[in-house]
């Protein structure tokens, strides 16, 4: 699952940084991720991984690092 | 009573009575000669409204956000100048008192706001970032072996900048962190250089005072509040801004439709039993009125509730969204109702020296949509509504 947060993040995160250069624990917002970006970041995973976030999961501190990303979609019942 | 219905009973009652016999007389004047209402904030010191929001254990009054609502809104009915500066210093104490982090040097920094009715101002918006308030080019330096550290800001206006004792600056947390890593200041006056660029003479809101500025800062690192700036605006800046400047613009427009009411009345007891066009006009006023003061006040109660019960919602997307259409469309409404008691007073109300006179309210109201500009909120809610569910 992480591998395929890396790569929707490497598509529309637009880091300042290779993503692989970072921990899975690491500030995605801290790497250069806009708010912009990170909505599409959101969309993208909702596509990639065919889920819907709930409102309560779309804010900034879900989705700063590869980890908390990681967490909400296994809360959205994407197997582990 | 409880002693919070007391306290807050207390804040509006004194704000009004502030608004009606000390900013009132002079809001002419303010708005004629761009100069800072100096009155209705000495005496808005005197009664400790400055410190309303320090809780009561930092020795401030503990007033609820409802009741700092209440008393922009009195102020802004009767000098939208007046409203406004107190609504931005509250703002600024908002951020403090939720973000400092228990125990950090901002409780004490609090306890000084409350004994020496500090005012203070912001500096949020830089030249070159575009008008994003979620990114700087100014940073943090990195501290000196003292824990000194400084940094050096331009911004394009400071609210009542040559009147404010210290500033909340937003700045990059650090020389080479990226642009929305921020984290924001309170220096005081005396920590700073404050370099006026430019002068202050615009179509409304004159009496605020907010020319452009270089500021320079030297100062100790635990000045810089614990909470990152992301977490700040989410929870406290942006929303409690769009909250209290409402009230303001709503104030502004209530004047504007009593000013507009006083006209019809009037015109009524020359002319009884004839028809008064404008009399129809005023009641379609009511209903433009009506809906500004549902949205404004809807939104105030969400606040209280969220921030009160369930503040983690404060940073959801949906959430947020909320708070920025409040602005934009309060931004909008107000001018439209000031626009309408012009319509309804006519000659009168565009004269500036009769009792219907309504150019001023017309005119701070138009400050509204360039308060952080329309046009960039709905920028960041045309991409939060790709995301969000129930909005």
């Amino acid at each position: 699952m992480k591998e395929q947060i890396r790569e929707v993040i490497r598509e529309h995160g637009r880091l300042a940084v290779d993503v692989d250069t970072l921990a899975d624990d690491a500030d995605l917002y801290q790497a250069g991720m806009t708010s912009h970006a990170s909505v599409n970041v959101m969309i993208a995973l909702e596509d990639s991984f065919d889920i819907e976030f709930l409102d309560s999961m779309l804010k900034r501190s879900v989705f700063e690092s590869v980890d908390s990303i990681a967490a909400a979609l296994t809360e959205v019942g994407v197997p582990a | 009573m409880t002693i919070t219905a007391e306290v807050d009973a207390a804040v509006v009652g004194s704000a009004r009575r502030i608004a009606d016999e000390v900013a009132a007389p002079v809001a002419e004047e303010v708005d004629r000669e761009a100069r800072f209402p100096a009155e209705a904030v000495a005496a808005l010191r005197e009664e400790r409204a400055l410190s309303a929001l320090v809780p009561v254990e930092l020795g401030g009054a503990g007033a609820s956000l409802d009741a700092v609502a209440g008393a922009c809104f009195e102020l802004g009915r009767r000098c939208g100048a007046s409203g406004m500066v107190f609504a931005m210093h509250q703002i600024q104490v908002a951020c403090m008192v939720n973000h400092r982090g228990e125990g950090s040097w901002f409780d004490d920094y609090l306890r000084e706001v409350v004994a020496e009715q500090r005012l203070i101002a912001s500096i949020t918006s830089e030249v070159g970032t575009g008008g994003d308030m979620g990114k700087s080019i100014a940073a943090v330096s990195e501290p000196d072996a003292a824990g000194t550290a400084s940094f050096e800001k331009q911004a394009p206006t400071v609210s009542y900048g040559p009147h404010a004792d210290a500033f909340l600056t937003t700045v990059r947390r650090a020389p080479d962190a990226e642009p929305g890593d921020q984290v924001a200041v309170l220096t005081r006056r005396e920590q700073m250089e404050m370099d006026q660029q430019g002068t202050w003479d615009p179509l409304g809101m004159r009496g605020t005072c907010s020319p452009g500025f270089v500021a320079k800062a030297t100062f100790p690192v635990e000045q810089i509040v614990p909470e990152r700036f992301s977490t700040i605006s989410a929870e406290t800046m942006t929303p409690v801004s769009h909250v209290l400047w409402s009230q303001v613009w709503l104030g502004i427009a209530t004047d504007a439709f009593d000013r507009a009411r006083a006209f019809v009345k009037a015109a009524a007891k020359r002319k009884p039993g004839e028809p008064l066009p404008a009399a129809i006009r005023l009641s379609e006023l009511m209903s433009q009125l009506s809906l500004l003061r549902a949205e404004v006040g809807l939104a105030l109660r969400e606040y209280c509730e969220l921030h009160a019960n369930d503040r983690a919602r404060l940073s959801e997307m949906a959430t947020i969204l909320r708070f920025n259409n409040l602005k934009i469309a309060a931004s909008e409404q107000a001018p439209t109702v000031c626009q309408e008691a012009l319509g309804v007073c006519g000659i009168v109300g565009y004269k500036n020296d009769t009792p219907f006179s309504v150019g001023r309210h017309l005119r701070d109201s138009m400050s509204a949509r360039l308060m952080v500009a329309n046009e960039r909120i709905h920028a960041t809610d045309a991409s939060l509504l790709l995301i969000a569910k129930e909005v």
